[in-house]
């Protein structure tokens, strides 16, 4: 058996232990799961594309799957019955082109012309000056080179654990906020917003080195949580408007910024430095970016300090008190108010932090990225369990990885779905959530 | 500057169709949050499905206007009774949270490369325009005065559109002063004292969410009747200018909602016209004409604010009828 035999077999034999799991999985999502039929894939977002032309000796094949990643972006397209792709990218990236040859017809397979290339199905693409490249692969019959569903798997579990890190750092924010206040701050998003907006004015604006501009960034951003407690929520507090009330401020805050952000910064996509850093090799066939390390690791660290502080310190005792019970509280000596204005800082100071990483990991920075992550950090949030605020993490980690490996089953432009669904399930079953209370609920 | 032409497009967007949609929606939301005290937050899937629901009847399995009419309604009941009977139990900013994720799912589904044969994915739908157009009475020419002057399919639209208005506002002001209707006030004020006098306090709900969702796929359509279906309307933003137009005007309201949403429109086109001409005239140095566009999106999020905070009846509510009692 020579070792190329081997190492198929070996795949093989790793693949029939998950094809249970596929075809429950697959069975489930049957109905999404339908032949995608457009060849044309994020082609309005982004004024850069990548295009190409599957054939098999001058017949086009239809039903290829081609996946473009490069910088953290990831989309999937389908030829067309032209045999026909065109995919949308963003500014500046590299861009890795996969071809998944298990969606080629029986006995062919993309042929390595050079003869040193293990991996001929993978090319690297390059956008040039007129902001459209063509990537074509040569197509014949021959042996084929398909990723492991195995390696696929883990990869999507490890940036999907980088993700729910991510949503983490913003839900824990959220959470502590309806805590203490009982506010569902739907304008948290545009809390994560303005942490990127700030890192990327600090750094690309004034030209300091990023190091230096994330930490003020979050400085900013805290700043930001305490002048909106002092000058908004606090003085509404006082005046005793309803929980309701305040939920559709915040919607109303919330719209505010968001146009505020895109008037500043117009309705295009901005990148911070160091969005295209190289991908490292971990194991097997999963690599991670320099910068997800980092995020990973600056997550990590920062939820075990925030997690110290709620549990250890005498002012993270006095913000589980007010969460717990306002009133009785503040009949035991507890300055809510003080409380309050914390949680604002530190929730604001977090949601700026997520929204660096967000930056990074989308990657780029726009006007409404955070409103595109808030409904996965209410959920996240919800399924954990409104007000607790390590439920948040727990939620926020399970929707990461849910959102990440979901899209091996469903169209990538459909990921988000699940989560959403996710959502809508727990409410029936555990509205509570996982951590939560039921008495919460009403 | 044409001071002119300017007042001439805001009088055309009173009685535009996409303000006759957002007041159809509004009235949905006047029935959901107003009068039963729903904090439904998924008004624009109740749109997008009424639409599609229009747009993919007509274009794929060739139903007539009506048919399809019928499809997106009876879609919208559908949408209803999926979204009512999970989430109707919960309170209400757990509500507003999974119908604002519902809205999102169902968008989702609608904008999907994988559905595309059927939705048009990015694209939405366009040219299902022949079998309503048919059925116009109004013989073909240009009609109308001052800044209302449009051919007989524009007329066609908005006559049918404010017909549709009209009987929603009449069914609407008829169910709220049945028994009925007191009985959906009365859940809005106190939901246990409605159970304990042997109501089913979630059929009610469910009844009312199924109501404010017909008048909602029907504003959908009549939004979408004149034009195209787009996915890139059907955001949660649709939702929040909705509700802006809804407070606006008065929640607990039958009137409320449809001014709402005149003034709503008229401001808008008002604003989207006025600022960039300022703009060009030097008068507002500062910013570019396309920062202008975005300067009323900014005032419809700091209306909202002050609305809710410093008049939450709106124009026409009655004080004592105020919806936020929690």
């Amino acid at each position: 058996m020579n070792t190329a035999e081997y190492r198929r077999t070996r795949r093989r034999n790793r693949r029939g232990v998950l094809v249970a799991l596929i075809v429950a999985l697959s069975a489930a999502f049957s109905l999404m799961a339908m032949p995608a039929m457009a060849d044309e894939v994020n082609v309005d977002q982004y004024d850069n594309s990548i295009i190409g032309n599957v054939k098999l000796e001058s017949v086009p094949l239809e039903g290829v799957r081609l996946t473009i990643s490069g910088g953290g972006y990831e989309v999937d397209v389908v030829t067309d019955a032209d045999g026909q792709w065109k995919v949308g990218v963003p500014d500046g990236d590299e861009f890795s082109v996969t071809l998944d040859e298990n969606t080629l017809p029986e006995g062919i397979a993309v042929i390595d012309e050079v003869g040193d290339d293990d991996t001929p199905n993978v090319k690297e693409a390059m956008i040039g000056p007129s902001g459209s490249t063509v990537m074509n692969f040569f197509i014949g019959r021959g042996e084929r080179n398909v990723t492991s569903f195995f390696d696929q798997f883990v990869e999507r579990i490890v940036n999907g654990l980088n993700f729910g890190l991510m949503l983490g750092l913003a839900a824990i924010g959220i959470s502590l906020v309806y805590g203490t206040t009982g506010l569902s701050n739907f304008a948290h998003a545009e809390m994560v917003t303005f942490g990127a907006v700030m890192a990327l004015i600090v750094s690309v604006d004034l030209g300091w080195p990023i190091w230096l501009a994330i930490p003020i960034a979050v400085l900013l951003s805290a700043g930001f949580g305490w002048s909106l407690d002092a000058g908004l929520w606090k003085p509404l507090r006082k005046k005793g408007v309803g929980v309701v009330q305040l939920m559709i401020v915040s919607i109303g805050l919330s719209l505010a910024l968001r146009y505020t952000f895109q008037y500043f910064r117009g309705g295009g996509t901005e990148q911070l430095p160091g969005s295209d850093s190289p991908d490292i090799p971990l194991f097997g066939s999963v690599s991670l970016s320099q910068t997800n390390m980092i995020s990973m690791v600056i997550s990590i660290v920062v939820i075990c300090i925030f997690a110290w502080w709620l549990v250890r310190t005498k002012i993270g005792k006095a913000t589980r008190a007010v969460s717990d019970n306002p009133s009785l509280a503040a009949a035991s000596g507890i300055d809510v108010d003080q409380v309050v204005r914390v949680v604002w800082i530190l929730a604001a100071a977090m949601a700026g932090l997520a929204g660096v990483l967000w930056a990074y990991f989308r990657p780029g920075i726009r006007w409404d990225m955070g409103a595109q992550i808030l409904l996965l950090v209410f959920a996240a949030v919800t399924l954990g369990g409104l007000g607790t605020a390590f439920g948040a993490l727990v939620g926020s980690i399970i929707v990461g990885i849910l959102v990440e490996t979901s899209s091996l089953f469903i169209p990538s432009d459909l990921k988000y779905v699940g989560a959403l669904v996710v959502l809508i399930v727990i409410l029936l079953f555990r509205p509570q959530g996982i951590l939560g209370r039921s008495e919460r609920i009403g | 500057m044409d001071i002119l032409q300017i007042l001439s497009n805001t009088g055309s967007s009173l009685i535009a169709p996409a303000t006759i949609g957002y007041a159809l929606a509004a009235l949905g939301l006047a029935m959901h949050f107003g009068f039963t005290g729903l904090l439904n937050m998924g008004m624009a899937a109740f749109m997008a499905i009424g639409a599609y629901g229009y747009a993919i009847s007509i274009l794929t399995f060739g139903f007539p206007w009506w048919g399809g009419m019928l499809v997106g309604v009876g879609g919208s009941l559908i949408f209803a009774l999926i979204l009512g009977i999970p989430t109707l139990r919960l309170r209400g900013d757990y509500l507003a949270i999974v119908t604002i994720a519902a809205a999102e799912v169902v968008r989702l589904l609608f904008l999907t490369t994988t559905f595309d044969k059927y939705t048009g994915s990015a694209d939405g739908l366009s040219g299902y325009h022949a079998s309503f157009r048919a059925f116009n009475p109004i013989p073909d020419g240009t009609y109308g005065f001052g800044p209302w002057v449009y051919n007989a399919n524009g007329w066609w639209v908005r006559i049918f559109g404010i017909v549709i208005l009209a009987l929603a506002a009449l069914i609407l002001w008829t169910v709220m002063r049945s028994p009925w209707g007191r009985v959906i006030k009365g859940i809005r004020e106190d939901e246990d004292a409605v159970r304990a006098l042997g109501k089913n306090v979630f059929s009610y709900k469910l009844q009312s969410l199924m109501l404010g969702g017909v008048f909602g796929a029907m504003g959908g359509i009549i939004y979408a009747l004149p034009a195209s279906v787009n996915p890139g309307v059907y955001v949660t933003s649709l939702t929040f200018f909705v509700y802006t137009a809804l407070l606006l005007g008065g929640a607990a309201t039958i009137f409320g909602p449809i001014i709402g949403s005149v003034i709503f429109w008229g401001v808008q086109t008002l604003l989207s016209n006025l600022l960039p001409a300022l703009v060009n005239i030097g008068v507002l140095p500062f910013m570019t004409t396309t920062q202008s566009q975005t300067v009323r999106f900014i005032l419809v999020g700091v209306a909202l604010m002050l609305l809710v905070i410093y008049r939450p009846q709106g124009i026409l509510g009655n004080k004592k009828e105020l919806t936020f009692v929690k």
